[in-house]
């Protein structure tokens, strides 16, 4: 047997010490609560829409859902959590009713569902029943200005998204020193796109630094199946860049259409909406997925929960990138974080206790650029950051802010040559 | 706005109202002659697109070529549903046969979800980013394409009522049943021949349309909806006014889309049905009953 001489066994003493306090220190930045108790399992409610027009965004959320228990494990969280998958179908009226049927069948918590006009429906819900909802993605801000009592949101509201969005449209003139004059703003008209579209409306004229008008607004319908006629009309007014809020479908449809039409304005640049950065926009699009930027709350790839929330993406899904589910995985897994964090502390899945702790919750360390998670009275979390996403080499990359950049920004675009 | 946007528009529009018209010419071919409402339209077109793909991907076929094979599939497969499922309900009340083809378009767009999965999937041309210019006015190659073999097969179809034995005998039966089983004329076997032509229709117009959009195995209802809009404007049974009706929705979109807004474009179809519904209810060229 291997024997410690007295030097080395207070070097190994003090090691294991050291590890033991690095240890602590890493759970207690993830939020690790100081008493643990046997709990039975967690009934949470996944309400995505995993078919229907939003499908692919909302399959891609799911795997945040999917890793939470193998990732919670590995931050050393002792709860259990049983996940009840619900299909919203792309439709607010469906949402509804799922969440009904989830509370029926025994869901303690609700967690979803990447669409506004569907957690609007799903909140009125979880207040009707009295059951906790975090949402994973919504950006409308009236969701949580109802003074609803159960409902909490991790994700920028509109207008923060927007306000952030707008100042690194900013950033990224300075950046590449250009100065565009004028922006044609196209949005889906849906709850989502309305609220950006408002958010829009009321932050521009306070933001005396960016050089541009908005010449033309342009909405249309989130489920379009052509986008001919928007962008004829858009391209009509010869604006320098597109200001897009979209989603996938009509964003993959908008750039197709632009080169058949033959429109080459300085490039799209998206103040806060999904779509553009989403895989299946690189998969259908090829190289002409290249140059669009999005200003999106994205994931920090530095921070040590992306390197745990990583592995076991890469287990569960090993023909597929984080990268490309980022925002979608992300905050759906920083949502189940939530709900496992205050579980754990609450002790019970007893609809108001669990609710009380998930006000209460305060992670400090997370996976997505921002301050902690930390709900106000309203329930909503501050301080979510967004980055300059661009799309080069077919893959979402970081452009600003510059403490965050893999690579610098390209504006204006490159014109589309066929190969 | 400069004059050539609006000329663009309502090429355009009208270009993409061919194929909607190719599209509705088989729900038309169908209700004239069985009188039964295809309430499975939209997808039995949404399989043809999806089989346009996998033509596609497994031979590399073009599906503007792809719709000889997907029209002749769908034709078969027509035929079959009509003889198997269809036909002991032809005797039946019209909401037994309501009933009978919502479960069709159910299990069809179910089993499509099954096999292929929630994501949009298309098919990429090597001129399905290229445009024909004349002047200012561009055309999407992919549309001028798609509504020329719109037109084919609406001419073919047209032909072959008009001008072959078999399309006569259809047309016999869709005038006067009883007449037609007193001449002797094989009814049954006519209208599973009417399904599978209407079916094939439907197969052609999908591979048009795999040129223009995407393809979800949900979106079959919203193509039965603009079918039968585009069928009750022109004139139940009348295929002439299925495809002028076609012509009509789709340029009053894209008007309308400039007009308005374009996220209006959707509302100027029901507009137009519910005009023709108030003044002319036989539908632009249907017969008074």
């Amino acid at each position: 047997m291997k024997t410690l001489k007295t030097g080395q066994r207070h070097q190994a003493g003090r090691r294991r010490v050291l590890k033991a306090a690095a240890a602590t220190a890493a759970l207690s930045g993830f939020g690790f609560p100081a008493i643990v108790r046997g709990q039975s399992a967690l009934n949470v409610g996944v309400l995505l829409p995993v078919s229907g027009v939003q499908a692919f965004i909302g399959q891609s959320c799911k795997r945040g859902a999917d890793i939470a228990p193998d990732v919670l494990a590995a931050l050393g969280y002792k709860v259990s959590l049983k996940l009840m998958h619900a299909d919203i179908e792309s439709n607010v009226e469906v949402a509804r009713v799922r969440a009904e049927k989830l509370i029926n069948e025994g869901a303690n918590v609700l967690v979803g569902p990447f669409d506004s006009g569907a957690a609007a429906a799903i909140a009125q819900v979880a207040e009707q029943k009295g059951v906790p909802f975090v949402i994973n993605i919504a950006a409308a801000p009236q969701i949580t200005e109802q003074g609803y009592k159960y409902v909490f949101r991790n994700f920028p509201t509109a207008r923060d998204l927007v306000r952030n969005g707008l100042a690194l449209i900013g950033d990224l003139f300075l950046a590449t020193n250009m100065v565009p004059r004028s922006a044609v703003f196209m949005h889906v008209n849906d709850t989502f796109g309305q609220a950006m579209a408002r958010g829009i409306g009321a932050t521009m004229p306070h933001l005396t630094n960016l050089p541009f008008k908005i010449v033309e607004t342009i909405s249309y319908d989130r489920a379009a199946r052509d986008l001919s006629v928007e962008v004829a009309k858009a391209k009509a007014t010869n604006a320098d860049f597109v200001l897009l809020v979209s989603r996938l479908n009509d964003a993959i449809l908008l750039r197709r259409e632009m080169v058949k039409q033959r429109w080459n304005p300085m490039g799209i640049i998206s103040p806060g909406s999904p779509g553009m950065y989403e895989e299946q926009y690189y998969k259908t699009l090829g190289k002409l997925s290249d140059y669009p930027i999005s200003n999106v709350p994205w994931y920090n790839p530095r921070a040590p929960l992306t390197a745990v929330v990583n592995k076991a993406f890469t287990k569960h899904f090993p023909k597929d990138k984080l990268m490309f589910h980022a925002l979608n995985v992300g905050y759906t897994f920083e949502a189940m974080l939530v709900v496992a964090n205050a579980y754990q502390r609450a002790g019970s899945s007893s609809p108001q206790p669990l609710t009380d702790a998930i006000r209460q919750t305060d992670i400090k360390s997370r996976m997505m650029l921002g301050g902690p998670i930390k709900f106000d009275a309203k329930g909503q979390v501050e301080g979510n950051l967004s980055a300059a996403v661009q799309n080069l080499n077919q893959r979402p990359t970081v452009v600003l802010p510059v403490e965050n950049a893999e690579a610098n920004p390209v504006f204006p675009w490159p014109s589309y040559k066929r190969s | 706005m400069p004059i050539d946007l609006y000329v663009n528009a309502t090429l355009s529009g009208a270009l993409t109202g061919l194929v909607y018209g190719l599209m509705a010419l088989g729900l038309s071919v169908i209700f004239g002659v069985v009188r039964v409402v295809n309430f499975a339209h939209g997808e039995m077109m949404t399989a043809a697109m999806y089989l346009a793909i996998l033509l596609a991907t497994a031979i590399g076929l073009d599906p503007l070529l792809a719709m000889v094979p997907v029209g002749l599939a769908m034709f078969a497969a027509g035929y079959v549903l009509q003889r198997t499922l269809i036909s002991p309900f032809i005797v039946r009340p019209e909401y037994a046969q309501f009933m009978l083809m919502i479960a069709v378009a159910t299990i069809l767009a179910n089993g499509q979800l099954l096999i292929f999965g929630p994501n949009a999937r298309n098919v990429q041309v090597e001129y399905a980013l290229d445009s024909f210019a004349i002047g200012n006015i561009l055309l999407d190659k992919v549309r001028v394409y798609a509504a020329i073999g719109a037109l084919v097969v609406s001419g073919a179809l047209f032909a072959f009522f008009r001008f072959t034995l078999l399309g006569k005998a259809i047309r016999a039966c869709a005038d006067n049943y009883i007449g037609a089983q007193v001449v002797g004329l094989n009814v049954r076997q006519l209208y599973a021949i009417t399904f599978g032509i209407g079916a094939a229709c439907v197969g052609a117009a999908g591979c048009m349309l795999l040129l223009l959009v995407d393809v979800t195995p949900v979106q079959g209802p919203g193509y039965t909806l603009l079918a039968f809009i585009i069928v009750i404007v022109g004139g139940m049974g009348s295929l002439t006014g299925a495809l002028l009706s076609g012509l009509i929705i789709g340029m009053s979109e894209a008007l309308a889309g400039l007009l308005i807004v374009p996220s209006a474009k959707s509302m100027a179809a029901f507009a137009i049905l519910v005009v023709v519904l108030l003044f002319r209810p036989q539908g632009l060229l249907g017969k008074q009953a």
